[in-house]
């Protein structure tokens, strides 16, 4: 700034060269152990000199925890989610901001308190729905004897069941049950002038006309941010798919890392461990180099 | 806050939120009840009757030494990893914040270990730390035996926290440079100009002016500590040695589906909500207070 502080800047130089190298040290780790071969990667300490077996390892890895369709499981659940965040989240943002209907503070509150508790809390109650997603519908109908009255009119006994376990939407739409966006496009809306508003209805264009050709645009930035945190923040999910993909067919690249844990009996193959994890983590991390911008922005604003 | 210019059809207003209120409804306030409900029964795990014991469920946990274990293990998790993930990225970010040259490199390289999954650094440091192989096994060489995350709890617990705050620093960096660069720099100008130098100017205008952040950051880190620990526990440790890392989530999930204890996991979860919404309360007081709407 504008003094001359050499021992200060040499002190903060210093720091930040080290933090520096211990935030890129694991990545540098992970990618030289991935190209030793079995004795190396065993070797204390191991060589920081890169060996050869790279495309080796990491084709290794690639088969043993069959990542081709594990990423592209990850990668559709990731851009599902994401999808449907900025898509719903901004349907009820713009409900709830730009019209007055009976009940719509209580709505508010109803969408603002699942914002407390992540799924991580409620993942018992969570699976048992997922694998009969319309169990609660079930319920209420045998509560509110509805069913019992369907019974006797027409004979035929209710019982409605769709489980959702191993399938893309049982991945996805518990994800995106969370009000995370909505908030993020409410405080914008908020910030638009009413004059925009009044200017729109004066030339004849209602709500839905407003809200696709003059609201989604402006809030190109926000799906923007939302939809690259929100691609992270699925892509990086563990412990719901861990539950509910029994079947390998739906299981995520990241619940494949457990494949790779080496055994603890014989010499650990952890250049193979290191290869995959090295390939699960590449994804994410050209996410944040590519759009650091918007996830800086996505992260502030969403937070808050 | 509220629009002075409204759309007066109510219709297309309602049928708008309808996708996101069958979802949540369906997805979270069902099976909030549902653990509830739980909580108060006991419930057979495959299906068939279930019976109604009131608080036995919590009280048969609240006197269960494992389950005090959790929470004292939680807790020390959540205090030692969110004051190291804080504090680090403090400093960092007060310092790149100097704008020195090279500020930009820093800048852009220490949010990366945020994208990194929780699980995939946790293999990472799995290997980092490997008693056998890898970094620190050098100290075995020296002293042999001193470091074993696979039977010293100590050490696990390090292991994890290690992890689990590699990956928050890069995190709170995010919020803290967003922070101290929100600060008018005229501000700074005009106390140099007065004559206070670079770290008097840190304690008495950038320090209290990101106090918000700070207090938004712990309840952020305190909470994600409680979730996003579990894939860094299963990938690390799997509660072990002898549940010294047996955290409160993961202990949900050891007993819920490995246990097939549903209505003790039940009610660990409802403990656990009731702790995390005491602390949004919390942080949501502070922040009503400082966000304006422009």
């Amino acid at each position: 700034m504008v003094e001359r502080t050499p021992l200060l800047n040499f002190f903060t130089h210093l720091i930040l060269f080290i933090g520096f190298v211990f935030c890129v040290a694991p990545f540098l780790i992970v990618a030289i152990a991935a190209s030793h071969n079995l004795k190396d990667v065993n070797d204390v300490p191991m060589s920081l000199l890169p060996g050869s077996d790279f495309w080796i390892n990491i084709k290794t890895a690639w088969v043993t925890a069959d990542l081709g369709p594990k990423l592209l499981n990850s990668f559709i659940v990731a851009g599902g989610v994401a999808a449907g965040k900025v898509i719903i989240s901004a349907l009820t943002a713009f409900s709830i901001v730009y019209f007055r209907f009976p009940g719509r503070m209580f709505m508010f509150w109803l969408i603002f308190i699942t914002l407390m508790l992540p799924l991580e809390v409620r993942i018992v109650p969570t699976y048992a729905v997922v694998a009969n997603v319309l169990s609660p519908y079930q319920a209420i109908l045998d509560l509110t004897g509805l069913s019992w009255l369907i019974e006797k009119v027409s004979g035929v006994q209710v019982s409605l069941n769709l489980g959702l376990l191993n399938s893309y939407p049982g991945l996805i739409l518990p994800l995106v049950a969370t009000a995370t966006g909505t908030f993020l496009y409410r405080q914008f809306f908020l910030t638009l002038p009413d004059e925009l508003t009044e200017a729109a209805r004066m030339d004849g264009a209602g709500p839905l006309r407003f809200f696709i050709d003059i609201l989604l645009p402006l809030s190109r930035n926000n799906m923007a941010a939302l939809g690259t945190i929100m691609f992270l923040w699925a892509w990086n999910q563990y412990l719901w798919p861990l539950l509910i993909t029994t079947d390998q067919s739906h299981a995520m690249a990241v619940t494949e890392l457990k494949q790779l844990i080496p055994n603890v009996g014989g010499t650990p193959e952890w250049h193979i461990a290191m290869a995959g994890t090295l390939i699960i983590m590449l994804p994410p991390l050209l996410v944040v180099v590519l759009m650091q911008r918007w996830i800086v922005r996505g992260l502030v604003a969403t937070e808050k | 806050m509220e629009k002075r210019v409204t759309f007066s059809s109510w219709t297309i207003g309602i049928l708008f939120a309808v996708p996101q209120l069958l979802l949540i409804f369906t997805f979270f306030y069902w099976p909030a009840g549902q653990a509830v409900y739980w909580s108060l029964t006991l419930q057979q795990p495959w299906g068939g009757g279930n019976i109604w014991v009131g608080l036995d469920n919590f009280r048969s946990i609240l006197v269960n030494a494992d389950y005090w274990n959790s929470i004292t293990a939680s807790l020390v998790f959540a205090g030692i990893s969110t004051g190291l993930a804080m504090f680090i990225a403090l400093v960092l970010a007060a310092l790149t914040d100097r704008q020195l040259a090279g500020s930009r490199l820093y800048r852009v390289v220490l949010i990366w270990p945020y994208g990194i999954a929780a699980p995939a650094l946790a293999l990472a440091f799995r290997f980092i730390l490997a008693p056998e192989a890898g970094f620190l096994s050098v100290v075995n060489r020296m002293w042999p035996g001193i470091w074993d995350p696979g039977l010293d709890g100590a050490d696990a617990m390090a292991s994890i926290i290690v992890a689990f705050s590699w990956k928050y620093v890069g995190y709170n960096f995010i919020f803290f440079l967003a922070a101290f660069q929100a600060i008018p720099r005229s501000l700074i100008e005009a106390a140099a100009m007065d004559g206070s130098g670079v770290i008097r100017r840190f304690w008495d205008i950038q320090f209290p002016l990101i106090t918000p952040t700070i207090f938004f950051l712990l309840v952020i880190n305190i909470t994600e500590s409680f979730q996003d620990s579990f894939g860094i526990v299963d990938i690390m440790t799997s509660g072990g040695p002898a549940n010294a890392t047996n955290l409160m989530v993961y202990k949900i999930y050891s007993d819920g589906f490995k246990g097939l204890d549903y209505s003790g996991a039940a009610a660990q979860s409802i403990i656990l909500m009731l702790l995390i919404i005491l602390l949004t309360i919390f942080q949501f007081r502070f922040i009503e207070r400082r966000v304006h709407y422009g």
